[in-house]
C-alpha cells in the first residue's frame, strides 16, 4: 500500500529493523559530537533514576523489612525492573512523542517516507543518555545478588538475563500500545506515564506491598508481573502472588511475544484511524 | 494610586490569561488526573507497608501519612515541583533573543511571569488536584481536617509555595542568559526539588542531619510545609513560624531573582540584541 513496503511480514520487520538502525545510528552521530554534553547528560539522566532508590534506601534507615523482603531482596525486584524498563526506554521511549506529532500534523512527513512508520517513530529523536536508567538497574541488580544469599541452580542463573530481556519487551509493548492510544486521544500522553513509569515504579516494590486487586491487574490485565516479579520471586525462593503455579515464573518470554503482538495489532489499527491535520 | 490599579489590573489579566491557557487542554488535564492518581495509589501501598512497619513513623499515623501521599499528588503540578511550569518558555524566549520585547513592556518582568504562574497554579490545583484527592479519600482511610480555618491555612501555605516555587525556578530561567543553554541547570534544579521538597517521601522521616538540613532548605516550602499545616502538625505559634519560614525564603529568593534580572537586562542592551 505504502511505498517502498515489501510484502511479506518478515520482510516487512526486516525493513522495520534496517529503518531503526540507520535512524538511532544518526542520533547517536549526533549526540557524540559533543561528547562532554552527552557524558553530563547520562550521569545526569543516571542521577534523576536512582532517587526513587535513594527514597527506598531512606525508608530501609527506618525499618528492617518493608512487606515482609529485606534491602537486597526489594534492591533485587528494583534492579530488574529498572533495568528492563531502562532498556525499553533506551529503545523506543521517544513513543510519547507521537501525541504531539498527531496534533501538529508532522506524522505525515513521516508517512510518505518509504521506511515502517513504528521504526521510524521509535527511533526518532533516539536519546543515547537514557543508557543511564540501564546502567543503574544493572548496578543495584549486581549489588543485589551479591548481598544476597542465592542458592545459584543452572535454571537461576538463566533466569535472570531472560527476565531482563522479556521485561523490555513487555515494556516495549506498553510503549506501542500507548502511542497507539495517542492516535485518538492525541495529547493524553500522561495516561502512558502512569502505565510505563507507574508500572516501573510499582514493580520496584515487592508484591506483598500492594492489595490483591492491584496485584492481579498487574498479572491479567497488563502483565507487566512477569517483568520481574514472576521471575524475580521465582531466584530469591519466594511464594508468588496470587497462589500462582511455579512454573509461571518461565513464561515471561511468552508473555512478552504476547503483548508485542497485542501492541503491534493495535498500532496497525491506530494508524489506519489516523487522519491528518491537513496543516 | 490610580496607576497602581491600572498595574494590578494588568497582572490580574495575565494571570487569568494563563488560567485560560492551561484550561484549553482538556484531555491532557485527564490524563494527568489518571496518572496523579495511579501513582498516589502506588505510593500509598508503599506507605501502608512503611507505617505498618513502624507505627508513628515521622510523627505522623498511617491516616496521617497516607493524606500526606495524596496531597502530594494534588500539589505535584501545582507547585511545579517537576518543572514545566514558565521557565522552559522564558528560557526559550531568553535563548532566541524575545526577550527584548517583553523588556519593552511596561510591565515588570519578573512580576508579568510570577502572574502567570499564579495563573496557571490555580488552575493545576482545581484541575488536577481535587480530582486526586477526592478519590484518595473515598478509597483510603485519610485524616483530612473536618474545619473550614486548617483548609484555609492550608490554601495559603499552598500559595507561599508556588512563590517560593516561582522564585526558584525564576533564577533557573534567568541562568539561561549567561548559558545560552539552560538544560542542564534546570535538570539539576528538578533533581533538587524532587528530592528535598518531600515528594519522593516526607522530610521528617529523612535520618539524621539530612533531615534537618532538608527541612532548612527552601524546597521543603513546596510540599512539606503545606503538608504540615493540612495534617494539623502547625497550629498557633507554629503555624505563623511556618508562614515566616516560607515568606523569608520567597522574600529572599525574589530578590534574587530581581538582582540577577538588573545584572542580565543590562547585558542585554551590551549585546544590543
Amino acid at each position: 500500500m505504502r511505498a517502498g513496503s515489501a510484502d511479506g511480514p518478515l520482510e516487512r520487520a526486516r525493513d522495520g529493523l534496517r529503518a531503526y538502525r540507520m535512524i538511532t545510528a544518526m542520533w547517536i552521530r549526533s549526540t557524540l559530537a559533543y561528547r562532554a554534553s552527552f557524558a553530563m547528560t547520562a550521569l545526569g539522566n543516571l542521577t534523576a533514576t536512582a532517587l526513587d532508590f535513594v527514597a527506598i534506601l531512606l525508608m530501609f534507615s527506618q525499618v528492617d523489612v518493608l512487606g515482609g523482603y529485606r534491602l537486597p531482596e526489594v534492591a533485587f525486584l528494583y534492579g530488574a525492573a529498572s533495568s528492563a524498563f531502562g532498556l525499553a526506554d533506551l529503545a523506543i521511549g521517544s513513543m510519547d512523542r507521537l501525541g504531539r506529532r498527531v496534533r501538529d500534523g508532522t506524522l505525515d512527513t513521516l508517512l510518505v517516507r518509504p521506511a515502517p512508520v513504528l521504526a521510524q517513530v521509535a527511533a526518532d529523536q533516539f536519546a543515547l543518555r537514557r543508557l543511564g536508567r540501564v546502567v543503574q538497574g544493572l548496578l543495584i541488580l549486581g549489588y543485589a545478588c551479591a548481598a544476597l544469599d542465592i542458592a545459584w541452580t543452572p535454571l537461576k542463573v538463566l533466569l535472570v538475563p531472560l527476565m531482563l530481556v522479556s521485561g523490555a519487551g513487555i515494556f516495549m509493548a506498553v510503549f506501542v500500545a500507548g502511542a497507539a492510544f495517542q492516535f485518538v486521544a492525541q495529547d493524553a500522553s500522561e495516561v502512558q506515564n502512569a502505565f510505563t513509569y507507574g508500572g516501573n515504579t510499582l514493580l520496584q516494590y515487592p508484591p506483598s506491598v500492594f492489595g490483591k486487586d492491584l496485584v492481579r491487574g498487574a498479572t491479567f490485565l497488563v502483565p507487566i508481573a512477569f517483568v520481574n516479579w514472576l521471575p524475580g520471586l521465582y531466584v530469591l525462593g519466594r511464594p508468588y502472588p496470587l497462589g500462582l503455579p511455579s512454573w509461571a515464573a518461565f513464561t515471561p518470554p511468552l508473555v512478552a511475544a504476547g503483548c508485542c503482538a497485542l501492541a503491534g495489532l493495535a498500532w496497525r489499527a491506530g494508524l489506519r484511524s489516523y487522519r491528518s491535520t491537513g496543516s | 494610586m490610580c496607576v497602581r490599579s491600572g498595574r494590578f489590573r494588568l497582572y490580574a489579566a495575565v494571570a487569568a490569561g494563563s488560567f485560560r491557557r492551561f484550561a484549553t487542554y482538556r484531555i491532557a488535564t485527564m490524563a494527568g488526573v489518571f496518572t496523579n492518581t495511579v501513582f498516589g495509589v502506588i505510593l500509598t501501598y508503599t506507605y501502608i507497608a512503611l507505617w505498618d512497619e513502624k507505627p508513628g513513623l515521622g510523627g505522623y499515623d498511617q491516616a496521617q501519612a497516607l493524606t500526606y501521599v495524596w496531597l502530594g499528588q494534588a500539589l505535584l503540578t501545582t507547585v511545579a515541583v517537576m518543572g514545566g511550569g514558565f521557565e522552559d518558555e522564558l528560557m526559550r524566549r531568553i535563548r532566541t533573543g524575545d526577550i527584548a520585547i517583553d523588556l519593552y513592556r511596561p510591565a515588570d518582568l519578573q512580576t508579568w511571569w510570577l502572574a502567570g504562574d499564579l495563573g496557571r497554579a490555580l488552575f493545576q490545583l482545581l484541575a488536577r488536584g481535587v480530582a486526586p484527592m477526592l478519590f484518595g479519600a473515598v478509597i483510603f482511610q485519610l485524616a483530612l481536617p473536618g474545619d473550614v480555618l486548617t483548609w484555609l491555612a492550608t490554601a495559603l501555605a499552598v500559595l507561599l509555595g508556588v512563590v517560593v516555587s516561582f522564585a526558584l525556578r525564576f533564577l533557573v530561567a534567568l541562568s539561561a542568559f549567561w548559558l545560552l543553554d539552560g538544560t542542564g541547570v534546570a535538570q539539576i534544579a528538578w533533581l533538587a526539588s524532587t528530592f528535598f521538597s518531600g515528594m519522593l517521601l516526607p522530610l521528617n522521616v529523612f535520618p539524621g542531619a539530612l533531615g534537618e538540613v532538608a527541612r532548612a532548605l527552601p524546597w521543603s516550602a513546596l510540599i512539606q510545609v503545606p503538608a504540615d499545616v493540612l495534617l494539623g502538625e502547625r497550629s498557633g505559634a507554629e503555624l505563623a513560624a511556618a508562614y515566616a519560614f516560607q515568606a523569608g525564603w520567597a522574600a529572599v529568593l525574589l530578590a534574587a531573582g530581581r538582582l540577577l534580572q538588573a545584572v542580565a537586562t543590562r547585558r542585554v542592551v551590551v549585546q544590543g540584541g
